[in-house]
């Protein structure tokens, strides 16, 4: 089990920047973030969008601001742990929490901040029953290893470019059918014509417009049932069933966590972004409060204030000393400026 | 003020008089009308705010743009009369529009 001041939920902007803050006050964390990459909502839904509205910075991608508030939070060379969700939080002593992973990774704290936005970014499941029976053995939301998908017959969902680019690469060794709910389709212009030509060859198969209706097979899938626009229904051969339709934010455990809720967002004090357990904050677009804006420049200032009461609790024999970053010695030398 | 008609996928319907410029989406999240998640807040990202419109209303609507065709595909149940809620301004053109929430957004 690590022991740390503070464990951070969420990589999001908010995340990142509840780093600096802790840092500059001597204060060390973990990120856990349940995405494979960090950036939260900035990287996985806008990573190419131009942001107007961050104070000093006229305009900056979403990928770009991630990049520099990585930059601002090096000298603090905090660990993350990415593709782990937080599943479990509970109080074993009465001032420190624990909080525990999907993948069973453990850590003590005395303070929890949860920058968790709308929910853990999670795949979008097949919309119909049979599909969770297969799962994670004959459907899968994401390829790990291509080589366990050699030789097979692959129908492959979507019309993006994880669709797209994931149906070209297996064709390579397997036969493939790509499935698209129109005939438009929305991932890389020469992506798709080189499908298209694989198609002439016989090496791909191309349906659209149509939907899965149904999934055969007892222990393995044997068949899936498409249905077209116009009624009609087509049963096709296939082994593996690989779905690209990006990804949705759950809540998912935070709910269970004891904590006020409201519609999906969990209460504070806007004071100290203090929860209704002492030691848990909530910052960004999962907290609440009477004006609250999500916004990412609001997240800011939350994560400002909760790193105060954060240290309160880290360190109770210590004072807390109000510092600018331009006068104070001692942040400059944790900013390694010194 | 225009009325836009919410009905569940359980037929129970719901009429409300919404603000000229506020989006259809925002309308039911203001009115506490179930079945609309919109967790993006409205910045077509999510498309958990997917609604099924009245047939009759689909040629009235402003047309999608590229960029809402390319999220409904990742919606729950898409259909061709789907559109999301928060792309549809509410003006006096759209009084008495009908939309359907499908059967749950994710
Ligand atoms: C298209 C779009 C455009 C936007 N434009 C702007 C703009 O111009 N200006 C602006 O200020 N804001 C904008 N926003 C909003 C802004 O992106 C959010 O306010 C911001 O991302 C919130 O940051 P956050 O750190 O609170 O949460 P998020 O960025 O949502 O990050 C939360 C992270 O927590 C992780 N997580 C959640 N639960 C768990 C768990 N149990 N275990 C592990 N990890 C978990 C998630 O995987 C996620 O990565 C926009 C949003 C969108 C979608
Ligand atoms: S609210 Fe997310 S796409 Fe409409």
């Amino acid at each position: 089990m690590k022991k740390k001041d503070v464990i951070i939920v969420g990589a999001g902007p908010v995340g990142l920047f509840a780093v600096h803050q802790l840092g500059i006050k001597g204060l060390n964390a973990v990120v856990i973030d349940n995405l494979d990459k960090i950036g939260g909502q900035c990287i996985e839904l806008y990573p190419d969008k131009p942001i107007y509205d961050i104070p000093g910075v006229p305009e900056c991608t979403g990928k770009e601001l991630t990049d520099k508030l990585l930059k601002q939070i090096k000298p603090f060379k905090t660990e993350f742990f990415l593709n782990e969700r937080v599943d479990e939080v509970r109080q074993d002593n009465k001032v420190e929490w624990t909080v525990k992973t999907n993948k069973g990774n453990e850590f003590l704290s005395p303070n929890i901040i949860i920058a968790g936005g709308v929910g853990s970014f999670e795949p979008r499941k097949l919309p119909i029953k049979e599909a969770e029976k297969f799962e994670g053995k004959y459907l899968f939301y994401s390829v790990k290893n291509k080589d366990d998908f050699k030789g097979k017959n692959i129908t492959v969902f979507g019309g993006g470019d994880s669709a797209l680019d994931w149906a070209l690469e297996l064709s390579k060794f397997s036969k493939i059918n790509l499935i698209h709910r129109r005939n438009e389709f929305r991932g890389a212009p020469h992506t798709l014509s080189e499908l298209k030509k694989l198609e002439k060859e016989g090496k791909v198969l191309i349906k659209t417009p149509c939907q899965l209706d149904a999934i055969e097979g007892e222990e393995n899938i044997k068949s899936i049932t498409l249905k077209f626009d116009d009624g009609k229904v087509e049963k096709i051969n296939t082994d593996i069933v690989l779905s690209f339709f990006g990804l949705t934010m759950k809540l998912g455990p935070i709910a269970e966590w004891g904590l006020n809720m409201e519609k999906k967002t969990i209460q504070v004090n806007s004071a100290n972004f203090q929860t209704n357990k002492k030691g848990i904050f909530a910052v960004g677009d999962i907290c609440s409060y009477p004006g609250k804006l999500k916004l990412i420049l609001s997240g800011f200032h939350e994560v400002a204030l909760a790193s105060v009461e954060c240290f309160k609790r880290a360190r109770p024999n210590e004072k807390y000393r109000f510092e600018f970053t331009t006068a104070s010695k001692t942040i400059q030398e944790r900013l390694g400026k010194k | 003020m225009p009325k836009i008609t919410y009905i569940d996928n359980e037929g129970n319907s719901k009429t409300i008089d919404v603000e000229n410029g506020l989006s259809v989406m925002e309308g039911a999240i203001q009115n506490n009308i179930p079945g609309i998640d919109a967790d993006c807040g409205g910045s077509m990202a999510c498309a958990t705010c997917h609604v099924y419109v009245e047939e009759k209303w689909l040629n009235k609507l402003p047309k999608a743009e590229d960029a809402e065709v390319d999220m409904i595909d990742m919606a729950f149940e898409p259909k061709k009369n789907s559109r999301l809620s928060c792309q549809l301004i509410v003006s006096d053109e759209l009084n008495g529009l009908t939309v359907t929430t499908p059967s749950k957004q994710s």
